[in-house]
Order: structure tokens, then C-alpha cells, then sequence
């Protein structure tokens, strides 16, 4: 599935609603998250799953090509954790 | 910098700004976005959103693990896991925004 298999389907469901407003909103969902990750938040949806900043610490790198050893500074990177129940939905555990 | 954890309602109520829509109806889009999203993921499709990122499942073979406290031997059945790739948009975002400026 994709975003616009997405925008798509509600708009289905939702036929109250401008197609174009559905995409504000689902647009308005996955930047909310973006922006709380460049604040250094978490967001946490029980059920589905955690996003999360990981901090990697600076390190001595290498350039794979020349082994040239370069310095590869601290920074931040996004992660996701997938939830209880969608895990067990995975595994056929159905809740 | 003193993290947050945002929630469902958090999402919601950025919906609710962003469209004129009743509090209660934002929250609803909110849970079925996320319901679209399980349930395809679910039936072992990818999710692929845009300058956002990429959910998947990958399927793990059986293996035999071990309870790292009492060393006992445990089976590790084959089983489906979910992993999520971040746009590179996101990386940028994420990176950016918590440079050593805190």
C-alpha cells in the first residue's frame, strides 16, 4: 500500500470529505511525527508501535574504498518499534 | 532537551488543526490510518509512504535460542517481523533537528 492507496481508501469511507482535505490529513498525520523526531520525541501508538530517536555516537569511519580513516560525527537517527498486537497479528495470534 | 511522548491524541489533535473537523471525527481518521496501515501489513504487504518511510515484513526462520540468564536451550519458532525503513527526508529532519544544539 501506498500513501495514495491510502488517501484513496479513505476518501472511500469518507465521502463527506473533500479527497483533497484527506490528504491534509493524512499528510498532517506523518508530518506531526517527523516533526516530534526532530524534537528529539517520542511517539508512542499502542497497538502499532513506538518511533523513537536513536542517538549513534561519533566514531573513527573508514572510506571502504581508499581506507582512509574519516571522522564521522554523533547524530541522530529515527527508529520504530512495532507494537505488541501488531506483532502477534503477524504471527496469527489474532486480537 | 526534555523529550515528549506524543500519542494518538497528539495526531489527533494536529488532524483537528489542520481540517475543520470535529475533535472526535480526527481522532477516528487518525485510528484507521493506522488500522489501513496493520492491516496491510498484516497480509504480509508493504506500506510505502512517501518522503515519510517503509514498513515491511520479513519472515525469520526457526532457530534455537538460548535464555541469555539461566544459558537453557529455547526453540525459536519461524515467525513474521515488521521493520521500518525511514525516508531519507526523515533521516534529514531527524538529524538536523537534534544537532548539539540542546
Amino acid at each position: 500500500m501506498i500513501r495514495s492507496e491510502m488517501i484513496a481508501k479513505l476518501s472511500e469511507e469518507n465521502p463527506h470529505l473533500y479527497q483533497r482535505d484527506v490528504e491534509r490529513i493524512v499528510n498532517a498525520i506523518f508530518q506531526e511525527i517527523i516533526d516530534a523526531m526532530a524534537s528529539g520525541d517520542r511517539v508512542e501508538l499502542r497497538g502499532f508501535g513506538a518511533f523513537s530517536v536513536k542517538k549513534r555516537e561519533a566514531r573513527i569511519g573508514r572510506n571502504p574504498r581508499t581506507g582512509e580513516s574519516v571522522s564521522v560525527e554523533e547524530k541522530h537517527v529515527p527508529f520504530f518499534k512495532a507494537g505488541k498486537l501488531l506483532r502477534d497479528r503477524l504471527n496469527g495470534e489474532d486480537g | 532537551m526534555a523529550a515528549k511522548t506524543l500519542t494518538r491524541m497528539d495526531l489527533s489533535e494536529a488532524v483537528f488543526r489542520e481540517v475543520g473537523l470535529s475533535r472526535n471525527e480526527s481522532a477516528q481518521l487518525v485510528e484507521r490510518v493506522l488500522e489501513l496501515m496493520s492491516d496491510a501489513l498484516v497480509q504480509g504487504e508493504q506500506v510505502k509512504i512517501s518522503s515519510f518511510g517503509t514498513f515491511s515484513v520479513r519472515s525469520k526462520t526457526a532457530r534455537v535460542g538460548r535464555n541469555p540468564k539461566t544459558g537453557e536451550e529455547v526453540p525459536i519458532l519461524p515467525r513474521r517481523v515488521l521493520t521500518f525503513r525511514p525516508s531519507h527526508l526523515m533521516k534529514e529532519h531527524v538529524t538536523s533537528g537534534n544537532k548539539a544544539d540542546a
